[in-house]
């Protein structure tokens, strides 16, 4: 027994209590450890701490402690210092709707409400449904907001759409051809140029007459008086029999058919509801929208179609086909190398004199292709990045499995490629975001040009309304891209679980 | 035995102006094992990717169960569908887990239903030992593992030959015994198998013929019972000193 109280970690005698160490935990401890426990830190924390002191405080105190909540107009204003809050309550509409017609302002709403509809639950990964919900968004509801914000009807469907677009393919061909008979007049090619002319014309004439039958059963249907319905109907039997048939027919093909009726019967009830086959809602034109409206559709749109025409030419510029692959570099090269104001300059001022005479664009149809293209060409590269990350063994895998090339693209060597440069695609598209306040020197009124625009009114001149109207527009701008980014953070987190262990 | 389900015949292969294969003539029977082996940069690899089209070839005739591979890319789907491959660094999908993986081509080449793949898919799991792993992704797995689902990957297809190309040179020492188990048990179900390999004991153990090659050539051929013991030729006998040591 003695052996064991001799032992070495048995106390003799009672220790003296000790202070507690130095905390580590809790706000104190955070402080010490973190922001005082060198000089350099020291030095760092009194600088950051000085400039949170001159940024947000004053930040702070103009937009909420000296700022003017109520009133009617720049009087209101003139005494204190602070955001003139009235001033965008006041504005509210403006900003949001541009010009659009007070009465008809229940559309945009609408709108809006039918985007966050759709675009919410195909947003949350839990959610069921994907397929339907995102074929939803991006194909029927660019139409129906379509006639929803611009309003107008239908004056036909399918058929008489292909028969115009033929007719307006073969116009264009004959067109070209006259011109260069008219040259042959003056040139001093004249022979060469009359040989192609007419050559070109003659082509021209094979056409028309090829698709006469289409045009000239166009023509009837117009006469009849009930042309929406009839072409409709011609169209579903039309469209419906090709997916049964490519559907694998009696055999594999009643799906695709019975989808195929489905989809019809749902833009039946959309024509139906919305009285496109008369006329439909009143015409809004765009010159009239503004504001966030403005903003948004330039954005959406933007977004929505600058990834695909990306990938398409990402794909293009690693094409081993030659005619693909120069086309693409050169598509590329030309819009990264001119300037957005450039881009959308050209489209709005120059674009209606190259076209044909009788074929207009819309204003901003005009911007929106110009920046959707533009966007496209940035895209582009970026989905490069990602496309050369992918190694060659992904490719010759899937091809030994004998997947086809689309396949292989498309379901391994695309999602790999994305998934690498989500960040730099959701960059692009918060640049995309905040370019869009480049439409205003094209004359269209954004979110900022309509500010720019509320400026000007007399009734609400102070000192303030162009501080807080900017803080205004600034703080909507970043809620978006502040939104975006985290979401792609989110997106990227879930995507990329198989490169965790 | 039946007729040839390979057959190449005066097969050659440039790369620019380096002459890669030269005259080579094969016959594979069916559920023959033939191994090829040969010092690095002779075209083992080049030979075996040949025959499923991963590359093109200027010159000879490569047959596959009645089909002849040429420039037409309808015959190159029709091979590839026939010919499995397993390759050295396994080429998973990383992005897709591991039953996706084993379900992708029978779905979208097979158009077979999901459920139906599944179920087949799972059957090969199981025959490599890996079906409690289905749902993992390739890159949460070891090595060993990650090549018989590569393996489990290739038989989903129902192929009638498989190539393997140096399927366990990629391998820790340890892990190379369960790929080669996989694989002999793979033999001796009787599937045509073209395996480029070092691994002389699996030669030795399976293969009815090796094939040896060198600069391009097939310069040997033989069982392994007699190229091991009597090698003809002085580069085999070199090659063999090396290897076996
Ligand atoms: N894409 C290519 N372009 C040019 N030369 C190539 C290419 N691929 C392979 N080669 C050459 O062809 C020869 C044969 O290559 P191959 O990969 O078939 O050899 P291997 O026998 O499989 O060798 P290893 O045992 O190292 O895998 C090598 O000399 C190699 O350098
Ligand atoms: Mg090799």
């Amino acid at each position: 027994m003695s052996d064991i109280t001799a032992s070495a970690y048995v106390r003799q005698d009672l220790l003296t209590e000790r202070p507690a160490p130095v905390k580590t935990t809790g706000f104190i401890g955070l402080v010490r450890t973190r922001l005082l426990n060198s000089p350099t830190n020291i030095l760092i924390t009194i600088v950051s701490a000085l400039l949170l002191w001159f940024t947000i405080v004053p930040s702070v105190k103009f937009l909420f402690v000296d700022a003017v909540w109520t009133g009617t107009d720049r009087t209101a204003c003139l005494t204190e210092n602070g955001a003139c809050w009235p001033y965008i309550q006041a504005k509210l509409p403006q900003l949001i709707y541009g010009f659009y017609p007070e009465a008809e302002r229940w559309r945009v709403n609408l709108t809006f409400a039918l985007a966050a509809v759709l675009l919410v639950p195909m947003l949350v990964p839990r959610l069921p449904a994907k397929a339907i919900n995102a074929s939803l968004f991006f194909f029927a509801f660019p139409v129906v907001a379509f006639f929803l914000l611009h309003g107008g009807g239908i004056s036909g469907f399918g058929l008489s759409w292909t028969a115009g677009l033929l007719q307006l393919f073969d116009d264009s061909i004959i067109g070209a051809g006259q011109v260069l008979l008219n040259l042959s007049k003056t040139s001093a090619i004249a022979p060469l140029l009359w040989v192609l002319g007419s050559l070109i014309v003659l082509v021209g004439k094979a056409i028309y007459w090829l698709i006469f039958p289409l045009t000239w059963l166009r023509d009837q249907l117009e006469a009849s008086g009930q042309s929406v319905w009839t072409d409709f109907a011609i169209t579903t039997a039309v469209v419906s029999l090709i997916a049964f048939a490519l559907g694998g027919g009696v055999r594999a093909g009643w799906r695709p058919l019975a989808w195929s009726l489905a989809t019809f019967a749902a833009i039946a009830i959309v024509i139906k509801l919305m009285g496109l086959d008369h006329g439909g809602l009143s015409v809004v034109q765009t010159r009239l929208w503004g504001g966030l409206l403005v903003t948004l559709v330039v954005s959406v749109a933007g977004i929505v179609t600058s990834l695909p025409i990306g990938i398409a030419l990402a794909l293009g510029r690693r094409s081993s086909i030659p005619l693909i692959r120069i086309f693409s570099i050169a598509f590329i090269e030309f819009w990264r190398g001119v300037p957005l104001i450039t881009v959308l300059f050209f489209a709005t001022y120059m674009l209606p004199l190259f076209l044909p005479g009788n074929f207009t664009v819309d204003g901003l149809v005009r911007a929106l292709i110009g920046i959707a293209l533009f966007t496209g060409a940035y895209q582009a590269e970026n989905v490069r990045g990602g496309l050369a990350a992918i190694p060659r063994g992904q490719g010759e895998a899937a091809a030994a499995l004998g997947l086809s090339w689309w396949k292989t693209t498309s379901l391994i060597v695309l999602p790999q490629a994305l998934r690498h440069v989500i960040p730099n695609l959701v960059n692009s598209f918060i640049s995309l975001f905040k370019d869009t306040s480049l439409v205003s020197i094209v004359a269209l009124f954004d979110l900022l040009g309509s500010l720019r625009a509320s400026f000007a009114d007399p009734k609400w001149s102070a000192p303030s309304t162009l501080f807080t109207g900017f803080a205004f527009a600034g703080i909507i701008y970043f809620l978006f891209c502040f939104g975006m980014s985290r979401y792609s953070l989110f997106v990227e987190h879930r995507l990329n679980a198989h490169r965790r262990n | 035995m039946s007729d040839p389900i390979v057959k190449i015949t005066g097969l050659n292969k440039w790369y620019g102006d380096f002459h890669v294969l030269r005259d080579i003539d094969l016959e594979v029977r069916k559920g023959e094992r033939i191994v090829i082996c040969g010092p690095s940069g002779s075209g083992k690899s080049t030979l075996i990717r040949c025959i499923n089209a991963l590359e093109e070839f200027q010159e000879g005739e490569i047959v596959v169960d009645g089909i002849e591979l040429g420039p037409n890319l309808k015959h190159i789907d029709a091979v590839r569908r026939e010919v499995g491959m397993v390759f050295q660094s396994f080429n998973l999908f990383p992005h897709l887990t591991v039953l996706d993986n084993c379900t992708l081509a029978p779905i979208w080449v097979r158009n077979i239903p999901k459920r139906d793949a599944e179920a087949t898919a799972m059957k090969f799991l199981e025959r490599v030992k890996i079906p409690h792993q289905a749902n993992k992704f390739p890159g949460q797995m070891s090595g060993g593992q990650q090549q018989r689902v590569a393996i489990a990957r290739a038989l989903t297809m129902n192929p009638k030959v498989m190539l393997f190309d140096e399927p366990t040179s990629a391998l820790d020492p340890e892990m190379v015994k369960e790929v080669l188990d996989t694989m002999v048990d793979l033999a001796e179900e009787g599937m045509t198998m073209l395996v480029v390999t070092h691994e002389m004991g699996f030669a030795r153990e399976v293969a009815n013929r090796v094939v040896f090659m060198d600069a391009g050539q097939i310069i040997e051929a033989n069982t392994p019972n007699e190229f091991f013991a009597s090698p003809q030729h002085a580069r085999t006998k070199l090659f063999l000193s090396q290897i076996l040591r």
